[in-house]
C-alpha cells in the first residue's frame, strides 16, 4: 500500500510564499507550475507575485509588476538561465530579472521584490 | 597673376568614364584641376553590364554608377545630353553640340562603342532595334507590347542578354547566330552545345550557323527575316546584337591615328598619337593591338590614364585577360585564360553532363600549369580557378572539374591561392590586399574588390578572418537554420534534449533563454506540427503564443479571428460585433482585412473564443510567427478589370498555410489583375492574376524597410502556384535565421533570386519532394488552436489571472473611455496598484 500512497502524497506538494516576514500563504499545488514558466498569485494586500519553477524543480517568487511598463505581467515571461543565474524576461519589452535577487540584468538601477518560497 | 588651373575634359560618361573620374579623385587631381565631362546620353553613367536587370524590376536609378553627391563633392562639371561634336587639337578645344567650347590641357576620350548592324536590306525598318542603352531598352519594351515574336541577331554575350530580355517581355524568342555555336568568342564547341541545350529547354529557338540575309517588311514594319540557309522566320521585331565597334569618329575627324579595323590607337599609358589626348575603354585600340569589349580592362585603362595625368609612375596597360563570368538566361557561363587551348602542346580535362547542362573544360600545359578554361552551367569554381591560372593547381585537374559530391572531396579553398593571385579582376585586387581588411564592407571600401561584377565576393568572404560568433544566443553556437537541420536530421523533439546535446558548454543542462526557447519552439512546431502548448512546448512559447492572443501594453490581450481573404458574411460580422460589445472590447479594422478586438483579460479569452468558435471562427494566429492573412481584392467576380477570382485563391491559400510556424510572420495577398489593388508586391508571397494564370512574387515587405517583391514565376496554373508556394515557404522555414523576414532572407541568400529559382523551380538541390511532403503534413495535421484549447480542461486551467484565485479578475487591467470605445487606463500602471518595492517585501 505504501507504494500507492507515496506518489499521491508527493503529488499534493504545495507551494507556499511569504508575503511578509514570518507569514506564509499557500499559492497552489507545486505541480500546477510548468517548468520554465510562471503563474501570477494575488497577495492578501492586493500586490501580485510571479511564481516560477525551473527544470530542476526549484521554485522562485518575485513581484509580478514589470517596473518598466507598470503592467502586472512578469509571471507571463519566459524563464532562462545565463551564467548559471535564473531569470525571467518581461513579455513586454524583454528586460530580464534575476529570479533569486530581483535585480534587473539589463539595468543596474532597477530591481523588483523577491518573496521567499517553500514547498510543503 | 594666378597660377594656371589645368582643365581635363572627359568625353563620354559610361562605366569607364566614371571609373576614370573616381581615379582622378583618388589621386587628388580633382582638387587642383577643372574637370569637364560631356555625356551624350540623357543620364549619368550607369551599369551597362546589368542592363537586363532593368527587366527584373531595377529602375534606371538603381543602375546608376555615380554615388549621390560625387560630382558636387569633387567640383566636376557634368553636361548630360551634350556630346562632343569636334576637337581642335591645335587650339586644344572641344566643341559640344550645345555650342559650348571648352579649352583643355588633357583630353580623355571614353566614347565606348556602338552596336554593329549588318548591312542587310530592311535593317532600318520599324521594329528593328539595337541593345546598348537604357533608351534602347525602353524602346524595345514599348514595341514589344504589340509584338508576339522577337528575333535576336547574334548569339554572343550581348545577344543572349537581349534574348533573355525579349523572353522576359513574354515574346516567342529566336536567336540567330552566324557561327556554328553560341558564344563563339568565350566558349568552345562542347560549352556551346551545353549552353544550347539549356537555352532550348527554356523555350527559346536557336538557329546557329546561319546569317541574316534580309529583314522582311510590310508597310515599313518588320514582319520576318530571310536567313542565309534559305529559311524564313516570321517575327514582329529584330534586335541586332552582333557585336560592337569602337566609336572613333571624333578621333578620326581630328586626325588621331586609328587602327585599320577601328579603335583609337594608344600606347601603354593610354596616350593617343597626340600626347595631350588619351583614349580609354572600348573605343581604344590597346598597345597589344586589341580592342577590349569588357569592363575590367576598361577600368584598368581608366586607372592608367588617371595615373599618367597625375604624373604618377604606372606600369602601363599592356593588355588584359578576357576572363568573364556571366549569368545568361539564368545559366552560368565563365571562361578564363586560354579558354580555347591555343597554346602549343596544351591538354584538356573535360567534364560534361548533358542531362544537367553542365560542361567544364580546363586547359593544362604539358607540365601541369593551368592555362585557362570554360565553365557552363556551373561556374561555382570560377572565383578560385581564375586566380590559379598560370600556376600548377594544388590538386589534380580532374578533381577541379568533378561536381561536388563526386569522387574524393576537394580540399581546395581560397587559402591555397598564392598571395599575388588576383581575386577581383574587375578592380585588379590581390589576395594580399584583401588580407589587410577585416570585413567585406572594409574590403569593398578600401580596395573596391567585389563591387564590379561581384563574382569574387564568395572567395573574399572565405579569405576574411573567421566571422564573429554567428550563434543564435548565449545558449547555442548554431544559427537557427543549423538548429533546424539538427532537429530535423536527428529527429530531436524536445528543447531540453537539443540544449543538452547541442548547447554551448556552459548552457547545457540550463534553462535556455528568451531567444532560443521560442526559436526552437517554432522549429519543433514546424517539424512536428502538434498543438504548441502541450508538455515542454508550453514552456517555450512567448506569452503571445502561450495564450494564443497578443499582449498589449497594460497586460490585456487582443483577439483576432481568422477571416480568410477578408471575405465575411453579415452574420459572422454581427457575431464579432456582439462579442466585442458583450466583453467591452475596443474594435479596430486591421491592415490585413480583418478585425482586432482589444482589451481582453487572460481569464476572458476562453469565453470569447467559445462564442467565436461556435459561430464558425477560428484563431487568426495574429500572435504567432506564422501566416497572418492573405489579403485580396474583389477580383473577377465583381470587378470589371479582374481576370481571375482573387478572393477564391486568397481563401484557398490562407486555409492551406494557416498555423504554419515560421522564423517570422508571413503575409500574403492576391490581386485579380495587374492593377494590384491587394498590394501583393509588398508581401512575403504575393500573387497577381494574369490572363493565363498567376504570377508569383516573393520577398516583398512593407513596414520600416519596404521592399518590392521579386517575380519568381509567371503564368502558373492553380496547382503550379500552390506547389511553388509550398516549396518556397518550406525552403524559407528551413534556411532563414530567427526573426528574418523573407525579404531580408532573400537579400542574404547566397545567389539571391536566381539561387532561389534554381532550388524551388528547377529543383537543383533535389529538395522539392521533401519540401512538398513537409507542407502536405502541415496541411493534413492542422487544427484550430482555440478549439483544441477549449476542448481540454487541463489546457484551460492556465487561463486565469491568478493561480491562487482563479475567479478573481486582475484589478490592474482597467480601461477608460475614448471616442465611444475604451483604452487602457495607464494611470493605474504608472502609480502601481500597490507599493511594490524591495522595502515593501520586507516590511
Amino acid at each position: 500500500m505504501t507504494t500507492l500512497t507515496e506518489p499521491s502524497a508527493r503529488s499534493t506538494t504545495m507551494l507556499e510564499l511569504s508575503p511578509s516576514p514570518g507569514a506564509w500563504m499557500t499559492v497552489c499545488e507545486e505541480a500546477r507550475l510548468t517548468p520554465g514558466r510562471g503563474m501570477a498569485a494575488l497577495l492578501p494586500d492586493g500586490r501580485q507575485a510571479a511564481v516560477f519553477r525551473d527544470r530542476a524543480g526549484r521554485t522562485y517568487a518575485i513581484d509580478n509588476r514589470d517596473p518598466f511598463t507598470g503592467a502586472q505581467v512578469l509571471a507571463r515571461g519566459l524563464v532562462g538561465s545565463a551564467d548559471g543565474r535564473l531569470f525571467v524576461a518581461s513579455p513586454l519589452l524583454k528586460q530580464r530579472f534575476d529570479l533569486e535577487t530581483g535585480r534587473c540584468l539589463d539595468d543596474d538601477e532597477v530591481a523588483v521584490a523577491v518573496y521567499p518560497v517553500r514547498t510543503v | 597673376m594666378t597660377a594656371h588651373t589645368p582643365t581635363i575634359v572627359l568625353v563620354g560618361h559610361g562605366m569607364v568614364g566614371q571609373r576614370f573620374l573616381e581615379a582622378l579623385a583618388d589621386r587628388g587631381v580633382t582638387e587642383r584641376a577643372r574637370i569637364v565631362v560631356l555625356c551624350e546620353e540623357p543620364r549619368p553613367a550607369y551599369d551597362r553590364v546589368q542592363l537586363t536587370s532593368y527587366f527584373s524590376g531595377k529602375t534606371p536609378d538603381d543602375l546608376s554608377m555615380v554615388e549621390a553627391g560625387f560630382m558636387e563633392k569633387h567640383g566636376i562639371e557634368l553636361y548630360v545630353g551634350d556630346p562632343a561634336e569636334s576637337v581642335d587639337r591645335e587650339a586644344r578645344t572641344v566643341t559640344a553640340r550645345s555650342g559650348q567650347v571648352f579649352a583643355y590641357d588633357s583630353l580623355v576620350l571614353a566614347t565606348g562603342s556602338y552596336p554593329f548592324v549588318p548591312p542587310v536590306p530592311g535593317k532600318d525598318a520599324r521594329g528593328c532595334f539595337v541593345y546598348r542603352t537604357i533608351e534602347d531598352l525602353l524602346a524595345i519594351e514599348d514595341y514589344a507590347k504589340t509584338a508576339t515574336t522577337g528575333a535576336v541577331v547574334g548569339g554572343g554575350l550581348l545577344g543572349l542578354e537581349a534574348a533573355g530580355a525579349l523572353k522576359g517581355l513574354g515574346l516567342d524568342t529566336h536567336v540567330v547566330e552566324f557561327a556554328p555555336r553560341l558564344m563563339p568568342v568565350q566558349v568552345d564547341e562542347g560549352g556551346g552545345a551545353a549552353l544550347l541545350r539549356t537555352i532550348e529547354k527554356m523555350g527559346l529557338t536557336v538557329h546557329t550557323g546561319t546569317g541574316t540575309q534580309e529583314v522582311v517588311t510590310t508597310d515599313g514594319a518588320v514582319t520576318g527575316m530571310k536567313l542565309s540557309d534559305g529559311s524564313e522566320l516570321a517575327t514582329d521585331m529584330v534586335v541586332f546584337s552582333a557585336g560592337v565597334r569602337p566609336r572613333d569618329q571624333l578621333a578620326r575627324d581630328c586626325g588621331l591615328t586609328v587602327g585599320e579595323r577601328g579603335g583609337i590607337a594608344v600606347d601603354e599609358l593610354c596616350r593617343t598619337s597626340d600626347p595631350a589626348v588619351f583614349a580609354i575603354g572600348e573605343c581604344a585600340l590597346a598597345s597589344d593591338g586589341r580592342v577590349y569589349g569588357l569592363v575590367a580592362p576598361g577600368y584598368e585603362m581608366a586607372q592608367t590614364a588617371a595615373s599618367a595625368i597625375a604624373d604618377e609612375t604606372v606600369d602601363g596597360f599592356t593588355g588584359a585577360d578576357m576572363s568573364t563570368k556571366l549569368k545568361l538566361l539564368g545559366v552560368d557561363v565563365a571562361s578564363f585564360g586560354d579558354a580555347h587551348g591555343t597554346a602549343e602542346g596544351c591538354l584538356d580535362v573535360v567534364y560534361s553532363d548533358s542531362r544537367s547542362g553542365v560542361y567544364k573544360k580546363l586547359v593544362i600545359s604539358g607540365d601541369g600549369v593551368l592555362l585557362g578554361g570554360v565553365l557552363v552551367g556551373d561556374a561555382e569554381q570560377y572565383g578560385l580557378l581564375r586566380p590559379l591560372t598560370g600556376s600548377v593547381p594544388p590538386v589534380s585537374p580532374e578533381q577541379l572539374v568533378l561536381p561536388a559530391g563526386a569522387g574524393a572531396p576537394v580540399a581546395l579553398g581560397p587559402s591555397a591561392l598564392p598571395d599575388d593571385a588576383v581575386i577581383c579582376s574587375c578592380h585588379n585586387v590581390t589576395k594580399h590586399a584583401i588580407g589587410q581588411c577585416e570585413s567585406l564592407a572594409e574590403v569593398k571600401k578600401c580596395t573596391k574588390a567585389g563591387t564590379g561584377c561581384g563574382s569574387c565576393v564568395k572567395v573574399i568572404e572565405k579569405l576574411l578572418p573567421a566571422a564573429k560568433d554567428k550563434g543564435l544566443c548565449g545558449c547555442f553556437s548554431y544559427t537557427r537554420s543549423e538548429l533546424y537541420e539538427i532537429a530535423r536530421t536527428l529527429r530531436v523533439t524536445s528543447f531540453a534534449a537539443l540544449l543538452d546535446s547541442h548547447g554551448r558548454d556552459g548552457a547545457k543542462g540550463g534553462e535556455g533563454c528568451e531567444v532560443c526557447k521560442p526559436t526552437v519552439g517554432s522549429i519543433l512546431a514546424s517539424l512536428n506540427n502538434g498543438y504548441i502548448l502541450d508538455g515542454e512546448q508550453a514552456s517555450l512559447q512567448d506569452t503571445n503564443d502561450h495564450f494564443l492572443a497578443n499582449m498589449q501594453r497594460n497586460g490585456s490581450y487582443s483577439v483576432v479571428p481568422r477571416i480568410p481573404g477578408g471575405e465575411i458574411t453579415p452574420e459572422k460580422l454581427i457575431v464579432i460585433g456582439e462579442v466585442a460589445r458583450d466583453f467591452g472590447l475596443y474594435t479596430k479594422i486591421t491592415g490585413g482585412q480583418r478585425i482586432d478586438l482589444f482589451g481582453a483579460r487572460v481569464d476572458q479569452l476562453p469565453s470569447i473564443w467559445t462564442r467565436l468558435v461556435d459561430a464558425g471562427f477560428e484563431s487568426g494566429h495574429a500572435y504567432g510567427k506564422s501566416l497572418r492573412t492573405v489579403k485580396s481584392c474583389v477580383g473577377q467576380t465583381w470587378c470589371r478589370y479582374g481576370v481571375q477570382d482573387s478572393v477564391k485563391m486568397a481563401i484557398q491559400l490562407e486555409l492551406r498555410y494557416r498555423g504554419l510556424r515560421a522564423p517570422h510572420k508571413l503575409k500574403s495577398a492576391v490581386s485579380g489583375c495587374a492593377r494590384e489593388c491587394a498590394e501583393a508586391q509588398s508581401k512575403d508571397f504575393g500573387i497577381i492574376a494574369t490572363a493565363n494564370g498567376w504570377n508569383l512574387y516573393v520577398g516583398g515587405n512593407g513596414g520600416a524597410t519596404p521592399r518590392h517583391a521579386d517575380l519568381l514565376a509567371q503564368d502558373l496554373s492553380d496547382a503550379e502556384l500552390v506547389r511553388l508556394i509550398d516549396r518556397f515557404l518550406m525552403f524559407y522555414i528551413r534556411t532563414a535565421d530567427r526573426l528574418e523576414r523573407t525579404s531580408t532572407w532573400l537579400e542574404r541568400l547566397e545567389g539571391g533570386l536566381d539561387h532561389l529559382k534554381d532550388v524551388v523551380v528547377h529543383d537543383s538541390l533535389g529538395l522539392c519532394d521533401e519540401l512538398e511532403a513537409l507542407m502536405a503534413a502541415h496541411v493534413e495535421d492542422y487544427q484550430d488552436e482555440w478549439a483544441q484549447t477549449l476542448d481540454d480542461p487541463d489546457r484551460l486551467r492556465r487561463f486565469v489571472s491568478f493561480v491562487n484565485a482563479p475567479d478573481a479578475p486582475d484589478p490592474s487591467v482597467r480601461f477608460v473611455p475614448e471616442r465611444d470605445q475604451i483604452k487602457p487606463d495607464l494611470t493605474i500602471l504608472t502609480l502601481g496598484p500597490t507599493i511594490s518595492t524591495l522595502e515593501g517585501a520586507s516590511s
